[in-house]
């Protein structure tokens, strides 16, 4: 062979064998034998203090909240130092993005969102609710780069849900313009995913065997990995502690 | 590097390997919106082109908007919060005046309406100095700062009835929707901007943002017809504290609410007029909505 077309089989072995890697690693998924992840996320120190919110600007707020009133909620911490609000998703998921769960619901309740983080999947249909007899309206604060597009709808007492979704993965905050104290979060994954309850504790389901990395996020202390193993009848078990500051 | 063939499959190979990670939507730069030099606009029978703007928006707008359509023009830092909003910044691709729903894109003739009225309390002025056809190639530049229009189409326009007679009924029923979805809570009962949470308004980047007071005599950002006032409050003002009110209010109680809208504002009008002869209240806050 000439040196010239040598060196042009060369690259193009090169070339081949690179996207075939790619290709190849695809996980295969079963529709069968479907596992799970679960572990606890666990606070390691004091939580910090959250600070009181003052609702005096709508006193309908502020009555909702006479007798337990509300504080701000970037780290909640439950019983055994259980850390509540962390999203656990598959960061090297390669199976379909959207997978089948309950409709994720977000309830502006009191004056405040519940749940404060809501995991969903790149093209899960979510629904937006409200509880309460003051307006508010829903302004999730994508950033328009990632392909997702923020809207802005108003919630009166008595509106209809809103069912929107988000086009890209995206960590999105959420607020009310009307009462600043509101702020939550979309968490915008593909694949499974969980939110750990108020013990920390968290359940991914629908995870075929494999070995998979698994990312925890929480708002103010970022995101720690672990690797996990699922097998059919042995879930993963991925537990991790985030640090005080 | 002996042979051509060597440098050329090099060059294939390498940039065959590179590409293959998936690139996102990073940071805009020159030699990205470049490649959308092709983009074009449409309003009525004119057809803009961005190439065609480009001189335009460096002789005029460059020096708000900036090179890269980005809203860091040299005036920018000039223009203070609240008072005086920044400019738009395009690559993004959001806009305050549409016709289309939140979260969707401005029809051409939405931004060629932008051009030619300007914007009121800014610093955007009235370009309406321009020619159709200057406005319309600059429709097309500002459109080739976002990547948006290449993989979306604009919102469709909402649908807008015929108005109505103004009647006294009418503007009692814009009174009590003002009421039912708390518009007071940012502009105010009297519409004076002075609501509970005007003082902490802020835009979507962060900056504060005052709530258009109704009561100080200068137009509406997005015009001052009553169809520009049904516009703002049926699609939101992207990118800004104002929500879209369309899945809450009613095409016929919107034109109410704009009625009573009028009422509140400064120039006289037929329902000023009226609102006088009604001997029409502000809204009570700590009223129920039913009992206004």
């Amino acid at each position: 062979m000439k040196s010239g077309y040598r060196y042009l089989a060369v690259l193009s072995s090169i070339v081949l064998v690179c996207c075939g890697a790619l290709i190849l690693n695809q996980s295969v998924v079963s529709a069968a034998g479907e596992g799970k992840i679960t572990g606890t996320v666990k606070l390691d120190g004091a939580a910090p203090h959250m600070k009181g919110i003052d609702m005096s600007k709508d006193p309908y707020c502020s009555k909702a909240h006479e007798s337990s009133p509300a504080h701000l909620e970037e780290v909640v911490v439950g019983a055994n130092g259980g850390l509540q609000n962390v999203v656990l998703y598959i960061s090297d998921w390669t199976g379909a993005a959207t997978t089948e769960t309950a409709v994720p619901v977000f309830d502006q309740k009191n004056c405040m969102y519940t749940p404060h983080v809501l995991a969903m999947d790149v093209g899960e249909t979510f629904k937006v609710v409200t509880s309460d007899q003051t307006t508010h309206n829903i302004h999730p604060l994508p950033n328009p780069m990632t392909g997702n597009i923020p809207w802005n709808q108003s919630q009166p007492p008595g509106a209809a849900p809103v069912e929107k979704s988000w086009k890209a993965p995206e960590v999105i905050p959420v607020k009310c313009n009307i009462h600043p104290w509101m702020n939550g979060w979309y968490v915008v994954v593909k694949g499974p995913y969980a939110t750990t309850d108020d013990s920390g504790n968290y359940t991914i389901n629908g995870v075929p065997p494999g070995n998979y990395t698994v990312t925890a996020w929480q708002e103010k202390y970022g995101t720690q990995t672990a690797k996990v193993t699922v097998a059919a009848g042995a879930p993963g078990k991925a537990d991790f502690k985030f640090t005080a500051k | 590097m002996r042979t051509r063939l060597q440098k050329w499959s090099l060059l294939v190979g390498a940039t065959a390997v590179l590409a293959l990670p998936m690139a996102g939507w990073a940071q805009l730069t020159p030699a990205d919106f470049e490649k959308r030099i092709g983009t074009e606009s449409h309003i009525g029978n004119i057809t803009g082109h961005a190439k065609d703007g480009k001189a335009d928006y460096r002789r005029y707008c460059v020096g708000c908007h900036g090179d890269n359509g980005d809203g860091n023009g040299e005036n920018a830092f000039y223009m203070q919060p609240p008072v005086f909003q920044q400019p738009r910044d395009f690559q993004l691709g959001i806009f305050k005046c549409r016709s289309t729903p939140t979260g969707t894109l401005p029809t051409d003739e939405d931004l060629f309406d932008a051009i030619t009225r300007g914007f009121d309390r800014s610093n955007m002025p009235q370009w309406n100095t321009f020619t159709k056809q200057q406005r319309a190639d600059l429709v097309a530049w500002v459109k080739h700062f976002s990547p948006r229009w290449v993989s979306e189409k604009p919102g469709a326009p909402i649908t807008i009835p015929p108005e109505p007679e103004i009647t006294a009924d009418r503007i009692k029923a814009g009174r009590d929707v003002f009421a039912r979805v708390q518009c007071w809570k940012c502009h105010g009962v009297l519409g004076q901007a002075n609501g509970p949470s005007a003082a902490t308004l802020q835009d979507d980047l962060g900056r504060p943002i005052a709530a258009f007071n109704f009561t100080e005599g200068s137009r509406p950002k997005c015009g001052d017809t009553d169809r520009d006032i049904y516009r703002i409050f049926m699609t939101g003002l992207d990118g800004t504290p104002m929500p879209s009110f369309a899945d809450n209010i009613k095409p016929d109680e919107a034109w109410d609410l704009v009625f009573y809208l009028r009422t509140l504002m400064r120039p006289n009008s037929k329902e000023k007029e009226m609102a006088k002869q009604l001997g029409l209240k502000p809204v009570d806050p700590n009223a129920p909505a039913g009992q206004q």
